[in-house]
């Protein structure tokens, strides 16, 4: 059966655009039937993660709007057969959205794929509120860092009341996923360490993705870090957040400092 | 001694704690504002219809509140009553009323 995957933060620049492109790739790596859908109307950057900026005919509010059929609008990765794009307009504004409209193309793409990931624009309006409406799950990507756990919380109060499945009594599934975490500065006491986050925010850890120079490498040349070089830390993390989602039991990895000649000599420990 | 140094070292600028402490303090005022959703809304105004019909209450020291819990939450329903919340008081407020 389908799941929709919302990507979400509340906060921006936390790296939701690169995870849903990485999230969305190791699910495709692993045979899954995937889309993943830009809901960031007017500041749209999904194609670009997934270098696809140069094929965006139709887009997400076309298909809403009934100019386009969804087809039309649905861009194939040129790396994946099975992996695909549906784009955010950069002209139009986030009110061309309607609820009806992004619930009859939700429906229409879980008969069509196994996973659905929606990219949330950053805050709490209209597009946020709408990207999260009709999921089944939810990655709240979260940098350990005070203002985006705060954010995370709020939103995470937002899953809870405002989907559809809240208002129907079900539950949303949560998942935190810590990103642009430093090994380094974790062991120094200088960030947020990730029992902290998770007792904060009570919800269960879906990954930890390092900062990583191989993150900004990837979207420079508008590839998903998975496909990029996934033998590199941040992949392998992401890679092992996608099986977790597929519901694989895969012993979580917390990232390790790499250990200086005075540390080793030290006998200093990543925590 | 290798433990020992890296709270010497490591210990002193440890900001992190702090952080932790601040953001707990601030999201369990916050979600007390901002978390309260249409159901506790719903809900106040209800026990507060219910409980008024036999007990004269302050409508604003009737408090409700929903804790997250990683397996369970709790529904906190704090109720403020004024000592002399007998019959008597309810049958002087009916005749006044």
């Amino acid at each position: 059966m389908a799941k929709v995957l919302v990507v979400t933060s509340g906060k921006g620049g936390v790296g939701k655009t690169t995870s849903t492109a990485a999230l969305g790739a190791a699910l495709a790596q692993s045979g899954q039937n995937v889309v993943v859908v830009d809901f960031d109307v007017g500041l749209r950057n999904l194609d670009l993660v997934m270098g696809a900026e140069r094929r965006v005919v139709f887009d997400l509010i076309n298909v809403v709007q009934g100019v386009a059929k969804l087809p039309q609008a649905l861009i194939r990765d040129k790396r994946l057969e099975n992996l695909w794009l549906l784009p955010a307009s950069q002209t139009r504004d986030k009110d061309a959205l309607t609820d009806e409209g992004v619930g009859r193309v939700i429906a229409e793409l879980r008969s069509r794929f196994d996973w659905i990931l929606c990219d949330s624009p950053a805050g709490i309006e209209r597009g946020a509120t709408l990207a999260m409406r009709y999921a089944d799950e939810a990655v709240i990507v979260t940098n350990p860092e005070v203002s985006s756990v705060r954010d995370s919380d709020r939103i995470i109060g937002m899953l809870d009341s405002k989907t559809v499945k809240a208002e129907r009594g079900e539950r949303v599934e949560k998942h935190v996923l810590i990103t642009r975490y430093d090994p380094a500065r974790a062991a120094r006491g200088e960030m947020l360490n990730i029992d902290d986050i998770l007792e904060i925010l009570a919800t269960p850890l879906l990954g930890i993705i390092p900062e990583s120079q191989d993150v900004l490498k990837a979207s420079n040349v508008g590839t998903p870090v998975t496909l990029n070089n996934a033998e590199s830390a941040p992949a392998r993390a992401y890679i092992d957040a996608a099986r977790r989602l597929m519901g694989e039991e895969v012993a979580m990895v917390v990232p390790a400092e790499r250990k200086g000649f005075m540390n080793r000599l030290l006998g200093r420990r990543a925590a | 001694m290798s433990l020992n140094l890296l709270r010497l070292f490591g210990g002193r600028n440890a900001t992190a704690p702090v952080a932790r402490e601040r953001l707990q303090i601030l999201l369990a005022h916050e979600r007390g504002l901002l978390g309260q959703s249409d159901l506790l809304v719903t809900l106040r105004e209800e026990i507060l219809a219910v409980v008024s019909k036999h007990v004269a209450l302050d409508p604003d020291k009737v408090i409700v509140k929903l804790e997250r819990g990683k397996t369970v939450s709790t529904l906190e329903v704090d109720i403020e009553v004024p000592n002399n919340f007998d019959k008597k008081a309810l049958a002087q407020r009916r005749m006044a009323g």
